[in-house]
């Protein structure tokens, strides 16, 4: 079966790399499902969940998906290859919810809107990991 | 004790209490190394992604983006230049420096306008000295940059970059740092990062039509021209960010290779005190002997004489 190879990296690290079947991500303008064989693409990510239905032997995910909190970036596809690149990148594993929880209620008393949705992001790459 | 050794003596003190020092700052910036060399590593997979990404676009895209394309005429550039916020690391930031002025000059001389933006408390001493004007300056966080600060750093570039030149805008942007070669080894460089030069486009292009993989037609999610939006301003922070951790490594390799020298320095000035000390002692201990056997000889002599 056709694989994709992604790599997911954020500014200062690799966050995760492997073979994948399927990945969905959030651009600009909408949901994209990304499958073997997509024509080259190059897209501007907001912030939101990525799933990533990975195939054959995964570090990690334990289920075959792993999903990842991206705070805006990129996803470029061509030949196979899927780079998703974001500033912020965290795996739904190592966020710790309740730290985004309390981050959150700061970011409304503070009405930092930039942190809101951070911390928003975070809970609810959490939510859909579960 | 004579008061010449007593010289030498608190002479060797201070010095190997330097040494000490010297041996610290020496061993506190070899790890430091690692550390640096750690990150501009880790940042390099986000580098070469963005990099590709920029260089397909720009590529395949019949997009003409203010940040790519080269202006005919250009009246304005701004040069970035990277330094230490501490000294002690032998010519690190004055080497940097001198790259920036050479730059400045060669600029100046094609008759283009340069703003000066400098990081590090020693570039922008010397800026303030010599009252030369500075654009902005950041202090801080030489030492071990994080991405924020590159971004902090990035955003008035890129604001000046997307205004136009008569407005007070710039036409290009260059980046004056030191390169981390190797351990022994960092050299200052000077790059245009903006518009994006492609000097080996002849090469290149040849590869592209050679090899069977085309660069061009790739989908714009979701237009050409604001992916490019999206796009220049993350590769400008991504270059500076990558400019100041390799910054930083130069900067710790080249304190570390000070401190070497020094340290080493210390302990030839320690030798040759010991040295100077024993033989000032020497003299000591052989002059107390002459002067007892002179003053027995004499007791001798006298002694003899009133015997008979």
């Amino acid at each position: 079966m056709a694989e994709l190879h992604v790599e997911l990296v954020a500014a200062d690290r690799k966050v995760w790399s492997g073979k994948a079947s399927l990945v969905v991500a959030r651009t600009s303008s909408g949901e994209i499902g990304i499958m073997p064989g997509h024509q080259p693409l190059l897209g501007v990510l907001a912030s939101g969940p990525v799933t990533i239905r990975t195939t054959g032997e995964d570090q990690l995910g334990k289920d075959g998906t792993v999903i990842a909190a991206v705070h805006g970036g990129f996803i470029s596809f061509a030949d196979d290859k899927l780079s998703l690149l974001a500033e912020i990148a965290e795996l739904s594993y190592e966020i710790d919810v309740e730290r985004a929880e309390r981050a959150l209620d700061a970011a409304k008393a503070d009405q930092d809107a930039a942190a809101e949705r951070r911390a928003d992001v975070r809970i609810r790459a959490v939510a859909v990991a579960r | 004790m004579g008061a010449q050794i007593r010289v030498y003596k608190r002479r060797i003190k201070s010095v190997s209490a330097t040494k000490k020092i010297t041996k610290a700052m020496e061993m506190i910036a070899a790890s430091r190394i690692i550390k640096a060399q750690r990150k501009v590593a880790a940042s390099t997979p986000y580098a070469d992604e963005l990099t590709s990404a920029v260089t397909a676009v720009a590529h395949g895209a019949d997009v003409k983006h203010p940040l790519t394309t080269e202006v005919e005429n250009p009246k304005r550039a701004a040069v970035l230049l990277i330094t230490s916020d501490r000294g002690l690391a032998g010519g690190y930031s004055s080497n940097a420096i001198k790259a920036a002025e050479h730059l400045t000059s060669e600029l100046t001389h094609d008759r283009k306008d340069v703003q000066t933006y400098v990081i590090g408390r020693k570039g922008v001493a010397y800026y303030n000295f010599r009252e030369r004007q500075v654009e902005q300056t950041w202090t801080g966080f030489t030492d071990s940059p994080s991405y924020a600060d590159a971004k902090a750093v990035a955003a008035p570039l890129i604001e000046a970059l997307k205004q136009d030149t008569a407005e007070g805008g710039v036409d290009e942007l260059h980046i004056v740092f030191t390169e981390f070669v190797s351990m022994m080894t960092q050299t200052p460089v000077e790059r245009r990062m903006l518009p994006l030069s492609f000097e080996k486009t002849a090469e290149e292009s040849a590869q592209v039509f050679m090899s069977d993989r085309v660069h061009a037609l790739y989908e714009f999610e979701p237009s050409a021209e604001e992916v490019l939006d999206e796009l220049l301003p993350r590769y400008v922070e991504s270059r500076v960010y990558n400019a100041l951790l390799q910054s930083a490594a130069s900067e710790h390799a080249a304190r570390r290779r000070a401190m070497k020298s020094a340290t080493d320095n210390a302990e030839d000035l320690i030798k040759s005190l010991k040295r100077l000390a024993n033989a000032a002692r020497q003299a000591d201990i052989t002059q107390e002997i002459s002067e007892i056997v002179g003053g027995a000889s004499a007791l001798a002599d006298a002694s003899a004489g009133s015997d008979r």
